[in-house]
């Protein structure tokens, strides 16, 4: 009998979130992870609590795992910095605010409080922003947090419950109940969920590509923004699938640093950072907030994120009936590995899922792009 | 054919000897340095003694300006927009340097360790309390502990002497049967150490104590006391400064973003002084911790390489290695006993800019690990003070380096307007 019912790997956010899932539906656990904890995108990562309203499903599933993080903020412990400042979806002119208005309903039906604002109600939410904008939508639940500390939290609570974990472990080949390292070795278990975020080597066909994001943090500024920051272009930014965007993103950090995003950019896999991209980047934040220009700039880096054409992840089984997915958040890892957990874990185990799992399974995009 | 633009990074006695060579045979040169005049740490200007002229900075500098070569002072190189050009900051205002050839001669910092007390005020580092006395900060009357290891240490107690500062004593870490080897190549040649002061008749006064190390500092607002030990007794010693500093690291963080392969902690570079990016030399402390004659000979050698004059005169190769060998004689002399290497408490901060402890860092597995999980090293100084210390302390290799170098206004990843293309500036 293999020592392990489930091999995880991948211990990013999403992995390790699905590891404390599976050690608490009582099975053996192992997790490996080719470089630290977190190390992947989770470290580039702004840390972004946010429901996020793109397609229904979309909605069900940042939702749901808003709600999973809030319950669990009390037990947090320092390190992770969640705080819920509420999110600023700020309107530039007439035509966004038609979008505050439209996106306040579609919250209300979901059961998600927001608010409305003014130009006069922002101004005095955010008095740093220029002036002349046409309003906001204000949601005072979303939050923010520190994703490698909270990855490592996940990891720690598996740990406690027996879960292995082996760091510094590359696997080359995975499936049909077993996975390879490079080192030669190989452990075979039953079931293996794959959560290697944007790293798709093992599984080659998988239908996600890479999508790059520039971040610059400044040194500390404690007061100059209260909320998590977002201009509603964002989402036409986001949504984007072809070309090269930018958009006004502001994420405080309890410190009172501010992490200044956010740039999105396909076909450049090179970690290095491209100038002309972050230029129109801060251009962008500089427009929105003129007083970014003095604040002093430390680091600036970038990470990548797993995209697929619609936009939502990849969560539930593949046409190998031992390997199960995690994978292809986007922009959203962060806030979506709690309730991503839950649905992987119910797949595996073959339980009902609390919300409806379909919009999210692997087999929706194309049968023969899973198979292993 | 147009002459080859050459721009050097670092006005110390690397800098200034490779843009003397490489003006004299012919290249446009422009030479950066984040200081407001030349000479680098050894022959840094003492604005309180103008005229105190040292011979060899005076020497190197007029070599330089009848070179022909042009000094861009008071301007650091903060990033690296394009491979092919870098951003300085001068005064608050940004420029932007392109050039055909770039020697690298950014020197080195002094590393520190930590122990109880070291985030005291009243601590500096031992030639950064060196710099700020000739940039005017007053020593007079002051009792000052100066300890750590390195030959910089007397150069140092030396230096506050003149200054009227009362030296308790000075204590270096390495044994003196450990420093033997070391202390025979000095005597061939005295001149090393005490170079760029007339310092030499005030060192017989002062205590020097080898085998001896800090294991803490006491004082609430400010230091009061040291606690000294030399591993079998432990005494205390009042006074109103420590300047401390475990010898030196090399400043290759610009030469790593521009791509440059480092071997160990050093620039790697071929004969000629040239790095693995074809274009980017080095000279200097960032290959090796070798003191100024080192510095000297390989500006020189990388000064012609950027000119196209190679090979290099056998001459100059062979005083090259020469150096290279009393480098090696200085790091093995002035290598770290383990027990500074444990000084720290679990409370000590190990990273002053994030308030990391010692104890958050013992249960990280790397650099990274570390950075992540404690944001070590993620501060203003980017690591450049912590890094060497858990480099030294947990055997961490520093991973990669981001952008900027120093903080820099969010304006500045913006701004084109002030561009201007040096080294033009002749
Ligand atoms: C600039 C930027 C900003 C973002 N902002 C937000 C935000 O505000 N809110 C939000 O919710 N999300 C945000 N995201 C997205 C979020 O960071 C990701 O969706 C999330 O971190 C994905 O987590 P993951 O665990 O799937 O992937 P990762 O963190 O990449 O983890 C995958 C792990 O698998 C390991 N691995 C891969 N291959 C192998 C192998 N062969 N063997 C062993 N191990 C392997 C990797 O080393 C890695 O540690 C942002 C992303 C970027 C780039
Ligand atoms: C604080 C300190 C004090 C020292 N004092 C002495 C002493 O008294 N006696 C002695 O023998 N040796 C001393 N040394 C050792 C000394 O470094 C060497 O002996 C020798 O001067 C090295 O020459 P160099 O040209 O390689 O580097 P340096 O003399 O260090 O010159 C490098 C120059 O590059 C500049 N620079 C670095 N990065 C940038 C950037 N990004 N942009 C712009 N400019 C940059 C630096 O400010 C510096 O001026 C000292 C070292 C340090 C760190």
């Amino acid at each position: 009998m293999p020592d392990f019912d489930l091999v995880i790997v991948g211990a990013g956010i999403v992995g390790c979130a699905c590891a404390l899932e599976a050690a608490r539906a009582g099975l053996r656990v192992v997790i490996v992870e080719r470089g630290v904890v977190g190390g992947g995108t989770t470290a580039a990562g702004m840390g972004h609590v946010v429901v996020m309203d793109d397609s229904p499903a979309q909605l069900a599933l940042t939702a749901y795992s808003r709600s999973l993080w809030r319950t669990m903020a009390p037990e947090l412990p320092g390190g992770v910095e969640y705080e819920s400042r509420g999110t600023l979806w700020i309107a530039a002119d007439d035509e966004e605010m038609a979008e505050v208005f439209s996106k306040q309903t579609t919250y209300a039906q979901a059961g998600i409080a927001s608010q409305v604002l003014d130009p006069r109600e922002l101004a005095e939410a955010e008095p740093y922003l220029r002036s002349g904008l046409a309003g906001a939508l204000l949601v005072p639940d979303d939050g923010v947090l520190y994703p490698p500390v909270a990855a490592e939290y996940f990891l720690c609570e598996a740990r406690r419950l027996g879960v292995v974990f082996l760091s510094d472990h590359e696997v080359v080949r995975c499936g049909k109940g077993r996975i390879q390292f490079a080192n030669g070795t190989s452990i075979e278990s039953e079931r293996i969920l794959l959560a290697s975020g944007a790293s798709i080597d093992l599984l080659p066909s998988l239908p996600i590509q890479k999508r790059k994001g520039h971040l610059l943090i400044t040194d500390r500024y404690p007061g100059v923004v209260s909320h998590q920051l977002v201009e509603l272009g964002y989402l036409k930014s986001a949504h984007k699938l072809t070309a090269d965007s930018v958009a006004f993103n502001i994420q405080p950090r309890l410190t009172g640093q501010l992490l200044i995003g956010s740039s999105r950019q396909y076909g450049d896999e090179s970690r290095e950072i491209n100038h002309a991209i972050l230029r129109s980047m801060l251009e962008r934040a500089i427009e929105y907030m003129p007083c970014l220009k003095g604040l002093s700039g430390i680091r600036v880096w970038t990470g990548h994120r797993a995209a697929t054409a619609d936009k939502l992840p990849l969560i539930g089984p593949t046409a190998d009936p031992t390997l199960f997915l995690a994978m292809g958040f986007e922009g959203l890892g962060i806030t979506n590995a709690p309730g991503a957990a839950v649905l992987a874990i119910d797949a595996l185990l073959g339980r009902a899922s609390i919300i409806d799992a379909a919009p999210y399974l692997p087999s929706r995009i194309q049968q023969e792009a899973v198979h292993a | 054919m147009k002459p080859a633009d050459v721009l050097v990074i670092g006005a110390g006695p690397a800098g200034l000897a490779a843009a003397t060579a490489a003006s004299r045979n012919g290249c446009r040169v422009a030479m950066l340095d984040d200081n407001p005049a030349a000479g680098g740490q050894i022959w840094r200007a003492d604005i309180t003694r103008p005229h105190d002229e040292d011979p060899a900075r005076a020497a190197a500098i007029a070599d330089f300006h009848t070179s022909g070569a042009a000094l861009l002072p008071g301007r650091r190189i903060v990033d690296v927009p394009s491979p092919s050009t870098l951003l300085a900051e001068a005064g608050g205002h940004f420029e932007t340097y392109r050039w055909d050839r770039l020697i690298l001669a950014t020197g080195a910092r002094e590393r520190f360790l930590p122990f109880p007390g070291w985030t005291l005020p009243g601590v500096f580092g031992a030639g950064g309390l060196q710099a700020l006395v000739k940039g005017g900060y007053p020593v007079a009357g002051k009792r000052i502990v100066v300890a750590g290891t390195g030959p910089l240490l007397l150069a140092v107690a030396a230096h506050l002497r003149e200054y009227g500062a009362s030296i308790v004593t000075v204590v270096e870490q390495a044994s003196t049967l450990q420093m033997l080897p070391f202390a025979a190549s000095l005597l061939r040649s005295p001149g090393k150490l005490l170079q760029g002061a007339g310092y030499r008749r005030t060192l017989g006064a002062t205590p020097y104590q080898t085998g001896c190390w800090p294991i803490s500092g006491q004082g609430d607002e400010t230091l009061r006391s040291v606690t000294l030990t030399n591993g079998r007794r432990t005494w205390t010693v009042e006074c109103d400064l420590l300047a401390c500093g475990f010898h030196l690291v090399p400043n290759t963080e610009l030469a790593q973003l521009l791509g440059c392969t480092l071997q160990g902690s050093f620039v790697q570079v071929d004969s000629q002084q040239q790095t693995s990016v074809a274009g980017i030399y080095c000279a200097g402390e960032p290959t090796g911790i070798a003191g100024v004659d080192a510095a000297q000979v390989q500006g020189e050698i990388a000064g012609l390489a950027a000119a196209d004059c190679s090979p290099p005169p056998t001459r100059l190769l062979a005083r090259r290695a020469k150096e290279a060998a009393f480098g090696r004689r200085l790091t093995h002399a002035f290598r770290l006993r383990p027990e500074v290497l444990k000084l720290a408490s679990q409370e000590t901060i190990v990273c002053r800019c994030e308030d990391v402890t010692f104890s958050q860092l013992q249960t990280r597995s790397n650099w990274t690990d570390a950075k992540l999980h404690t944001r070590c090293g993620m501060g203003p100084c980017q690591g450049r003070i912590c890094g060497s210390a858990t480099e030294a302390l947990f055997g961490w290799q520093l991973t990669s380096v981001r952008a900027p170098l120093f903080p820099i206004p969010v304006s500045a990843f913006c701004d084109e307007s002030s561009s201007l293309n040096a080294p033009s500036a002749r």
